[in-house]
């Protein structure tokens, strides 16, 4: 089942902070979208991520709970030290497995989960990064007809992860922070 | 990789509870999907087809699945801060019991249960206290019996033990060897390992203190209410209830009998 309203998954490590400040800083609203953030981060660190971002960007953030199912106009943060899936009916489940990728969460299995329920209805976006998780999820996401955006790399903080993807040549496209901006204010109309 | 269907676990899941009687149906699909494809991938198997014609058709083989398809992740003392909740407002508790008996359901390979031992030990209650551990695979609990865990994880555990109240040293709790460690049997006389599957089985004592961390997470919502139901059966009154740091009983129909501690997943039977 592929549903019409449009997902995202961005998904970042080292660096990615200061990328999704900037993309969504000023933002006047989401109500359009559902967003969901993958991000690595130290475990019992940030505890509250949601917070900082509301704060820094104005829009709505929370954490993720378990069987909860997402609905457009907020940014919904992965907790730390779990995988992220999705259930056929879109709601989440928090997976504590194994690392991947020496990662929990994975954005690799986060993209790959994501692709499976939503399909062509997907939007895969990696940003700065220190590490490769991610480009295998991504490449997963295109496969399921998704769409593929990785941050431009000559402006990420830390290039490598996104070069991962680039090397592979999945990403439809490589943008600029501000030109995700203006992707995701376009998915408006 | 070989993708699986959504029609094709279900294939799958029909087998386990015709053959075998193991029920997963209610199992969260995206993990199990993953679990299926992870050991397909280890096992180095083609294709779905040969997949489940061992699975029908070799009993060592399901035994080998239900190994791998649960996920045994644990560690010791993880989220101190639960830990020191458990030190605090619990275990005082605990101490006008003259008999105290623990169940920690889905210990995996037992972790959590020395975890508990050693607090209870320093506590002064070890002696009088008595910790079941259950989970439905029969290789973790092995390694629970003998209580020897891998020496990578030892200085993550001593952090741990350190930021939980620990009030002893940590490395007086066991020995090391090469790449091992062995916890003390002291801890382990007090405990007692033995296979239970929530999904069908039935309450078997009753407790003053029920752990399930990090279990029902994989479970739908139908299942964790007939779970809980099963704990709330299970604990006397009073009795705490302690779930992993992302759980919660607030939706389920037990909910109205407990009353939580401040902002820890830990509940309090009323009555
Ligand atoms: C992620 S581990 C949690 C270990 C530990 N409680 C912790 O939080 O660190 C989940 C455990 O639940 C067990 N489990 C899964 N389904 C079960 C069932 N129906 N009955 C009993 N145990 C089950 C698995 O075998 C696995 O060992």
């Amino acid at each position: 089942m592929t549903s019409s309203r449009p997902i995202i998954i961005i998904g970042g490590s080292a660096g990615s902070l200061q990328a999704i400040f900037k993309m969504f800083t000023g933002m006047q609203d989401i109500n359009h979208i559902v967003i969901i953030l993958v991000i690595h981060r130290s475990r019992g660190a940030d505890q509250g991520l949601e917070e900082i971002i509301t704060a820094k960007t104005g829009l709505p953030a929370k954490e993720i709970e378990e069987k909860e199912i997402p609905v457009q106009g907020c940014l919904y943060v992965c907790p730390p030290d779990y995988h992220l899936l999705f259930e056929k009916d879109q709601s989440f489940t928090l997976d504590y497995s194994e690392k991947v990728n020496f990662c929990r969460p994975s954005i690799d299995v986060s993209f790959e989960s994501g692709a499976d329920v939503f399909g062509s209805s997907l939007i895969g976006i990696l940003l700065s990064g220190a590490n490769s998780d991610g480009a295998d999820g991504l490449a997963y996401v295109r496969e399921k007809k998704g769409k593929t955006i990785v941050q431009n790399p000559e402006e990420a903080q830390v290039p490598y992860m996104p070069l991962q993807a680039i090397h592979r040549n999945i990403a439809d496209h490589i943008f600029t922070t501000a030109e995700i901006r203006s992707f995701i204010g376009e998915l408006r109309k | 990789m070989v993708i699986i269907s959504d029609e094709e676990i279900d294939l799958l899941l029909d087998d386990m509870l015709e053959i075998y009687g193991y029920d997963f149906t209610e199992y969260s699909k995206a993990s199990l999907r993953r679990r299926i494809q992870r050991i397909i991938v280890n096992d180095r198997l083609t294709s779905f087809a040969e997949f489940r014609y061992r699975l029908k058709n070799s009993n060592d083989y399901f035994t080998h699945i239900i190994e791998e398809i649960s996920v045994n992740v644990t560690e010791m003392l993880r989220d101190p801060g639960f830990y020191r909740a458990i030190v605090e407002k619990v275990i005082p508790v605990l101490t006008s019991y003259p008999f105290i008996r623990i169940w920690h359901a889905g210990c995996a390979t037992g972790e959590e249960v020395y975890s508990m031992a050693i607090l209870l030990k320093e506590a002064g209650l070890l002696h009088k206290s008595l910790i079941y551990g259950t989970d439905i695979n029969p290789a973790a609990l092995d390694k629970a019996r003998q209580g020897i865990f891998p020496i990578g994880q030892l200085q993550q555990y001593s952090r741990n033990y350190i930021a939980a109240g620990g009030k002893g040293d940590f490395s007086d709790y066991y020995t090391s060897s090469y790449q091992l460690v062995k916890f003390d049997e002291s801890l382990a006389r007090k405990m007692v390992f033995s296979t239970h599957n929530l999904v069908t089985d039935s309450s078997f004592n009753s407790f003053q203190l029920i752990f399930c961390r990090n279990v029902m997470i994989y479970f739908d919502k139908k299942l964790q209410d007939r779970v809980l139901q099963l704990f709330d059966s299970s604990l006397e009154h009073f009795g705490f209830l302690a779930l992993g740091t992302k759980e919660t009983i607030r939706f389920s129909p037990i909910a109205s009998n407990y009353s939580q501690l401040g902002r820890e997943k830990i509940w309090r039977k009323k009555s």
